[in-house]
């Protein structure tokens, strides 16, 4: 299933400052729902960013993520016009990806 | 031998020849595209998911600023920011000292400033931990957030 995600890149001092806000209930399969039964884990468990075809960020996530994970870091070389790619797969190894232009 | 290398080098970029071992069996489809340390992400003890990610004899340091709030009131959205001011920052791991599961983020970074900025859950008034690694050896450094209400369930 795909996540929505928003992206926001933008120059600032010489790097490219990438905002990524993912739309996931980032389940960790420890909390227990109103029928008192757990909620099975359900969570983007891989993320990488790649600006203008060079990947800057490869992360790993855990369940203690946030829901609707938010993430910001600044690509230095990375230039306006860029393209920005940030493809994820969750713990059922459901893959996406989603695409911004460095503004 | 020579012919069937000779084979995959002409015919194929490295995706057919991935598609290939996929089909084969050799590998499965998720470790295609992800790599997922298990035994660290399943971890209950800081200490297990510190030594997971090779992070286990991590030497404190000053280089790396950890910069979330002193009192957390909701511990599903804790924001934390992290600068790592080592070279040859290779990657940056977060953990919350007590919760279920400690480590919450393993983040490779490459050509990046060391900052990072993410919202991170928080079962129970702990320490963040940050682990860097840089020029083949690894840092840490903590800061205390105390929690007013837990957030990871359970």
């Amino acid at each position: 299933m795909a996540v929505p995600t928003k992206i926001r890149a933008s120059m600032a001092g010489g790097a490219a400052e990438v905002k990524i806000l993912m739309s996931h209930p980032m389940e960790n399969g420890l909390r227990k729902g109103a029928d008192g039964k757990l909620i099975p884990a359900n969570f983007v468990r891989n993320i990488t960013v790649s600006v203008g075809g060079k990947t800057y960020l490869d992360a790993q996530w855990g369940g203690g993520v946030s829901k609707d994970p938010y993430l910001m870091f600044r690509a230095k070389g990375a230039k306006s016009g860029d393209k920005v790619v940030v493809t994820y797969e969750d713990n059922a190894g459901e893959k996406g990806s989603a695409e911004a232009t460095v503004s | 031998m020579n012919a069937m290398r000779r084979n995959v080098l002409k015919g194929a970029g490295g995706f057919s020849a991935l598609s290939v071992a996929v089909a084969a069996g050799l590998l499965k489809p998720t470790q295609v595209l992800a790599d997922w340390n298990k035994s660290a992400f399943e971890a209950t003890q800081k200490e297990a998911a510190m030594s997971a990610i090779g992070g286990g004899s991590a030497e404190a340091t000053d280089k790396i600023t950890i910069k979330a709030p002193d009192i957390a009131e909701n511990g599903a959205t804790v924001p934390v920011e992290i600068s790592a001011n080592l070279p040859g920052l290779e990657s940056i791991a977060i953990l919350s000292e007590k919760n279920t599961n400690p480590l919450v983020g393993v983040y490779k970074m490459t050509d990046t400033d060391g900052y990072l900025s993410t919202r991170i859950k928080m079962g129970a008034t702990a320490n963040v931990r940050a682990i860097a690694k840089a020029g083949g050896k690894t840092y840490t450094a903590a800061k205390e957030v105390k929690v007013t209400v837990g957030g990871c369930g359970g």
